[in-house]
């Protein structure tokens, strides 16, 4: 996945000369994580740079940037440092277009490195997507494999609105299937590893459908989904699993289709429970398919607690509290 | 034995903390003799440039070009041409009428807020008058002498303070907070100090781009406090950004003084010594010196020598806005004794000394702007004033959130329409 977003970043610094890509260590040395290892030496220092540890100046400089007519593409090294740029991000960016009546666009694409699963602690593991989701003016996008993180990647930076793009650590280097104890797949063996060259896209605002299944619809983004899927897979279950890809803007067709078929939906997020986003989804299902649904709608979510260090794969969404959310909607 | 001992640290000096209390509150007498406003014309002028470790000085005095005798003196006075001084007249005493008529508007239920610049005209009609016209400035809310300078229509600038149908920014944005892409006049934002780092963005990006325009972006000494103002510094240090951070030190950040700011540790154009940029301490109530402080930062920024932070030391002469009452926590003699004088009269002066002005002229100057400003509002009002129905087609509420209407959205869109219908039957409902 770090590859398909190195080549993401590539291919649009390499066509639009707008765009820039910005952030703390990723020019010389090309990221913590390396996704932009080699771009600054491709493309140049005016391009590709670093940032002084600010990241209320990295969005804040971004949305003049973006008012001037360039394509930035900030990095924030972890979505736990989001917040001291939030006020640049929900005050200043979300609202630009519509504060101006469009004389003035902030077209930024902010990605962060999100989720937990590598022993981050609570400072380095965080899932903040549902604070974005509720500021009218963002788009939050959520890639799961690499195919999508490269498609959906050259979306947002084509994309005239600012968008959030939270990528799942957990599943940089391979599908995490949520057995931790279990060795890890490298992305080489699994099937969306398979990136095509050169620029493609994938639209906003649209939801893969990962398996296809008649006993249950679930709902969700980012790691959960190899999680969910490893599940099921174990368990025997047929569920029409949706990787969500876009929270904002939502693929509500999607979701109204696959539940009206099912009858049942469960929805899974890493993120703390109460005002998650799994709450939106939940009450969507239910004001529009209440008379299809056979059971009540279920959440598997982290706790609302900071994300612990050492217990880490207690606070982790696994296949037990999955399995068990599953087994209690069938039974209904 | 032991325990009979006092507690260790208890024969150390008990610490106190100091909360800033401004020197004068209502009712009491003012003696400013301790401000040091130096001489007209005795501080240097360094070359465009310089270091800026060799500007300890000029953060710290103040650049003053206009003495009490009406004259201009010394390396900083820009030997403006009697017809510039004379529009900058001229743009002075638009904003002053602009000013008077929309405070009244305010208060007969025109609108519902207006925030007047008085006493701090000089700093932004004369800052703009120093710039190109395509340079893009980021302004707080108190530079409507920015888009008077820049020509920008009264009736344009009435529309969006009576959020009318005319009203370019559809009726969304608070009174007087403009935009205007053709005169290279950001939006500007309520909340404090956020268009400081953009503004250094928008210079780096004309830095990038290998572009001749540069920024400037103007914020209260307030709200220095901000982070934002503290990324801007680092930003545009790092970067070298061809930007101008102006700070307006107008003494008042609604009713806290500026001492909440710092100002009783050091000035606020010696911020700029710690992170490397040049920094100038200007008379803010001194036309020629703003002008001459804005041209050189500007020169400066345009030959990549780096960017500038310029603190103008004025005083706000009115209330914050007009939902605020000064007399309730600062002494009125304050603005009568103000050291600077006003930036008005004494350009006005500097005319009539120079003899390119008089009293009659300046007087009919200031009846034309007065008709100029009502017959502008009298158009503005065609297109409505707030609150009476006259405002943007409804429709226009659930766009530009995104570049297209996403489904959610259009979903609220209908549930609004629907409303409508059922509130006024038989009208159109988008209207
Ligand atoms: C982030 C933020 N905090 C608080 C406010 C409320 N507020 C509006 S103006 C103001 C005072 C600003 O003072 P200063 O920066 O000195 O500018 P001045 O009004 O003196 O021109 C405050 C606190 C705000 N608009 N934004």
């Amino acid at each position: 996945m770090i590859e398909a977003i190195n080549d993401a970043l590539d291919i649009m610094l390499e066509r639009d000369p707008d765009v820039i890509v910005m952030g703390e260590d990723i020019g010389y040395f090309g990221g913590v994580f390396r996704c932009t290892a080699g771009l600054q030496e491709k493309h140049g220092k005016t391009r590709v740079f670093d940032t002084p540890i600010s990241e209320c100046g990295i969005i804040g400089v971004a949305v003049g940037m973006g008012a001037y007519g360039l394509r930035p593409v900030p990095e924030i090294q972890f979505a736990d440092y989001i917040y001291p740029g939030l006020d640049q991000l929900i005050s200043e960016a979300a609202r630009l277009r519509y504060r101006s009546a469009t004389e003035y666009i902030a077209p930024l694409t902010v990605r962060s490195p999100f989720g937990g699963g590598i022993f981050g602690g609570q400072t380095h593991s965080q899932s903040p997507e549902a604070i974005f989701t509720h500021v009218a003016g963002l788009k939050t996008v959520i890639p799961a494999t690499p195919y999508d993180a490269k498609g959906l990647l050259i979306s947002c930076i084509e994309d005239n609105d600012p968008v959030i793009f939270f990528e799942p650590k957990r599943i940089y280097n391979g599908p995490f299937s949520g057995f931790y104890d279990k060795p890890v797949e490298p992305w080489k063996r699994h099937a969306d590893s398979v990136v095509p060259e050169g620029h493609y896209s994938i639209p906003l605002g649209k939801a893969r459908t990962v398996t296809e299944g008649e006993q249950l619809t679930v709902l969700t983004y980012g790691t959960m989904v190899h999680v969910t899927e490893a599940v099921c897979r174990e368990q025997g279950i047929e569920a029409n699993i949706l990787d969500l890809r876009t929270l904002v803007p939502l693929d509500i067709e999607a979701i109204e289709e696959s539940v009206r078929k099912t009858g049942r939906c469960l929805i899974v997020h890493e993120a703390t429970r109460t005002s998650g986003f799994g709450a939106e989804l939940s009450a969507l299902v239910t004001e529009r398919c209440f008379y299809h649904l056979e059971a009540p709608v279920e959440r598997v979510t982290g706790f609302d607690t900071p994300y612990p260090h050492s217990l880490e794969w207690a606070y982790f969404p696994g296949p037990v509290r999955i399995g068990e959310a599953i087994d209690k909607i069938l039974k209904d | 034995m032991a325990d009979k001992q006092p507690p260790a640290g208890d024969n150390r000096p008990k610490l106190a903390l100091h909360v800033p209390e401004p020197k004068y509150r209502p009712g009491d007498a003012v003696d400013y003799s301790d401000i040091d406003i130096g001489e007209p014309g005795s501080m240097s002028r360094p070359d465009e440039t310089c270091s800026p470790d060799t500007m300890r000085d000029h953060a710290y005095g103040l650049v003053r070009v206009l003495g009490d005798d009406d004259n201009a003196a010394g390396p900083w006075d820009p030997r403006l041409s009697p017809d510039t001084l004379r529009t900058m007249m001229r743009n002075f005493a638009m904003v002053r009428a602009f000013d008077e008529r929309m405070f009244r508007g305010q208060r007969q239920g025109k609108t519902s807020f207006y925030m007047k610049c008085t006493g701090e005209e000089a700093t932004s009609v004369a800052a703009a008058m120093a710039l190109a016209a395509d340079d893009m400035v980021f302004p707080s809310y108190r530079q409507q002498g920015i888009l008077i300078a820049r020509g920008y229509p009264l009736v344009e600038m009435i529309n969006q303070i009576y959020s009318n149908k005319g009203d370019k920014l559809k009726g969304r944005q608070l009174p007087i907070m403009y935009s205007s892409r053709e005169h290279s006049f950001f939006s500007i934002s309520g909340n404090l100090a956020t268009q400081t780092p953009q503004a250094v963005g928008w210079a780096m990006a004309s830095a990038i781009k290998g572009d001749s325009r540069i920024a400037a972006t103007w914020v209260g000494e307030g709200s220095t406090a901000e982070g934002d103002f503290h990324s801007a510094c680092t930003f545009a240090a790092v970067y070298n950004a061809p930007v101008i951070l102006n700070v307006i030190n107008n003494q008042w950040a609604i009713s806290s003084f500026s001492g909440f700011a710092g100002a009783e540790r050091t000035t606020f154009a010696a911020r700029a010594l710690g992170y490397g940029l040049a920094g100038l301490r200007v008379d803010g109530n001194d036309a020629l010196a703003c002008y001459a402080a804005q041209q050189w930062a500007a020169n400066r920024a345009r030959a990549n020598g780096g960017p500038t932070l310029i603190e103008y030391f004025t005083y706000r002469a009115e209330g914050h806005s007009t939902s605020d009452d000064p007399s309730g926590y600062r002494s009125a003699q304050e603005r009568e004794e103000w050291p600077l004088g006003d930036p008005v009269m004494r350009l006005k002066k500097h005319l009539i000394a120079l003899g390119e002005w008089d009293e009659e002229r300046q007087e009919a100057m200031d009846r034309e702007c007065a008709e100029l400003v009502k017959a502008a509002t009298k158009e503005a009002e065609k297109n409505g004033i707030l609150g009476h129905g006259l405002h943007h087609p409804f429709r226009t509420m659930f766009q530009d959130v995104y570049e297209d209407i996403p489904w959610h959205l259009e979903e609220q869109a209908a549930q609004a329409k629907h409303e409508r219908e059922v509130k006024w039957p038989g009208e159109e409902p988008w209207s």
